[in-house]
């Protein structure tokens, strides 16, 4: 954290004590005061506009009728209909759509709190003990953080079907529990976290290194572990490719896989037209909640990641 | 004894670390290289095996395929496969719409929201990491209606101007794929560069601004140098995401028949294994795409890190 986040904050208090003065001097020098702060804002606002306004629309969208959805303008409110519309996604298949979610959930839940752990754990490892082919196998993670996923994809469901696992709730469960870039910024946060003191004094307290890993560096790991969870969780959440090669049954999809086999129905049946758009904005929210309320940790998260 | 006792401090402190060391070490780490070793070498080996073999059929193509080594032959066939050529070509021509649109504007808009006479600096954060808050799937949806004539307020709204686009014809389909990236993905830069933006010294820009230079001056000579090296990580990162394009296509692919099921180097794959049934095929090219991304993240951390050098 103090690689990452202090500087940040350190940077943050000088700037605000230091730039009060300075625009007041910036626009009594210079005419283009105004004109600059009128640009500089309206351009934010553009782009924040074409950030948003995909999103507003299915908000909107999601409140009408199949009638509405073609006959009204697409930012004009048509008859209120978003409950019928979460009725009909909940009645569709016998509920079908709930047990996405759930599926969802299930996946992403132990992706993200299983998977973090082993990743923190290993990057606890890389930062905290000295052995040998440290380095080696440090380079073992950062190769893995390079490879697509989706190369892997393939060759995992081939193997799978060799072990007959194909079609299980563990063919995704598994592949997903391995994030090497999780180990990287794991590691990362060990460094900064977990002072080397504590664990000499837990050490000579006679504290074994499992235990003073679980009563002290994981708890000071915490915002860490939350950062790497919070990006797992979304990351299995939105992959696609992986559920969709290993799973047939219905019954075992999760959400994104499931809403893209409605789309694929609503081209001949337009009356699933909504279910796809309700559904959507449906399966959004939980992931629009997680990243509001945990803001502090991604980004953070993505500091780390990628400025250092 | 007060010699003894220098030696024993420094190597009781190693201890802390190396005699804890080897066989703990392992505890904490068999976990994630276990499920490594599930998730990603094993696939990768299982994959370079299986591109080494085909199924051959006897004489007529009856009685039973046989499984016979064949040495380079499936990859000869894939690249010479016109579908994945093209494929590839396709990625390609992605990237260069792509990426200077996605980067470039991450960019322009990290700058605008690190200027001091930018506003609501928090909001238009959240803002524009909202769109990697929506599944690439769902992204993908909302885009299809959105250039979906009919639907879409976009296109209405382009009529009303007088002018006639059908996204999701074989000319456009590619820029608006690449749209879909620029909107899941620039939101997401932004924030890692606007961080970087912070940190750079403010005596720094405090001493530009007493030489006189303006805002833009200094965003461009000394802010952005001085997130280069941020700058090459999310080139390195954005080049292997391309790489997974995959998503975006197969769903926009259910909209228009501009998409073909071989659009791209991973649908090809996944058409070679569960449409055309040829696993062998499949595994050479899932090699490929992996080839290419360590290649092409070789070009870039030494791309970058020269820059970073000089």
């Amino acid at each position: 954290m103090s690689t990452n986040t202090l500087p940040l904050s350190r940077k943050k208090t000088p700037k605000r004590a230091g730039t009060k003065p300075a625009p007041r001097q910036n626009f009594t020098a210079r005419q283009g005061g105004f004109a600059s702060k009128f640009t500089v804002n309206g351009l934010l606002i553009l782009g924040s506009l074409y950030m948003v306004v995909p999103v507003l629309w299915l908000l909107v969208a999601s409140t009408k009728n199949a009638a509405d959805l073609y006959g009204t303008s697409a930012y004009a409110l048509g008859n209120f209909a978003l409950f019928e519309n979460i009725a009909a996604v909940a009645a569709q298949d016998g509920g079908m759509f709930f047990r996405w979610m759930g599926n969802s959930v299930l996946y992403a839940g132990v992706g993200a709190v299983v998977g973090s752990l082993i990743s923190v754990m290993a990057g606890y490892a890389f930062d905290k003990f000295q052995f040998r082919g440290k380095d080696s196998l440090f380079g073992f993670v950062l190769v893995g953080v390079l490879i697509p996923n989706t190369a892997t994809v393939l060759p995992m469901y081939l193997l799978a079907s060799v072990v007959g696992m194909t079609n299980t709730i563990w063919a995704v469960l598994i592949p997903v529990l391995c994030n090497p870039f999780g180990v990287y910024l794991a590691r990362v946060y060990a460094a900064s976290y977990v002072p080397m003191e504590t664990l000499e004094a837990a050490r000579v307290d006679g504290a074994g290194p499992i235990r003073s890993f679980f009563s002290l560096g994981l708890p000071m790991m915490m915002p860490g572990y939350i950062t790497i969870a919070l990006f797992q969780f979304v990351g299995v959440w939105n992959n696609f490719m992986l559920p969709l090669v290993m799973l047939q049954d219905q019954k075992l999809l999760p959400v994104s896989v499931g809403i893209s086999i409605w789309q694929g129905y609503a081209v001949p049946q337009p009356e699933f037209v909504p279910l796809v758009i309700t559904g959507s904005l449906l399966s959004v929210i939980p992931l629009l909640l997680a990243f509001i309320m945990l803001q502090r940790f991604w980004k953070s998260g993505l500091t780390a990641g990628a400025v250092k | 004894m007060a010699s003894q006792a220098l030696t024993i401090v420094p190597r009781s402190k190693r201890s802390a670390v190396s005699g804890t060391g080897g066989r703990t070490a392992a505890l904490f780490l068999v976990p994630f290289f276990g499920v490594f070793a599930i998730a990603m070498v094993a696939p990768v080996i299982y994959a370079i095996v299986l591109s080494f073999y085909a199924q051959q059929k006897s004489g007529l193509g009856f009685g039973e395929a046989k499984t016979a080594f064949v040495g380079l032959e499936n990859y000869l066939q894939v690249l010479q496969s016109e579908s994945f050529v093209s494929g590839i070509a396709r990625l390609g021509l992605y990237c260069l719409i792509y990426i200077p649109c996605m980067v470039g504007g991450a960019v322009i808009f990290a700058l605008l929201l690190d200027a001091t006479v930018a506003r609501a600096r928090k909001l238009f954060q959240l803002l524009v990491f909202l769109p990697h808050a929506v599944p690439g799937v769902i992204a993908a949806l909302i885009w299809a209606y959105l250039y979906t004539p009919g639907i879409s307020p976009l296109v209405q709204a382009l009529q009303g101007g007088g002018i006639q686009i059908n996204f999701l014809d074989a000319h456009m389909v590619l820029p608006a794929i690449a749209n879909i990236g620029v909107w899941e993905w620039t939101g997401y830069n932004v924030i890692i560069l606007f961080t970087a933006l912070q940190a750079v010294p403010r005596e720094i820009l405090e001493a530009a601004r007493v030489d006189g230079a303006g805002e833009i001056r200094t965003a461009l000579s000394i802010k952005f140098p001085l997130i280069l090296p941020a700058l090459s990580v999310i080139m390195l990162f954005t080049i292997i995401g391309t790489l997974q394009l995959f998503t975006e296509p197969s769903i926009i692919a259910k909209a228009t028949p501009s998409i073909t099921s071989t659009w791209v180097p991973n649908m090809w794959a996944y058409d070679a294994a569960f449409i055309r049934h040829n696993l062998n095929q499949a595994a050479a090219a899932s090699i490929i795409i992996a080839g290419l991304a360590a290649i092409l993240s070789l070009v870039v951390t030494r791309f970058s890190s020269r820059m970073n050098k000089s």
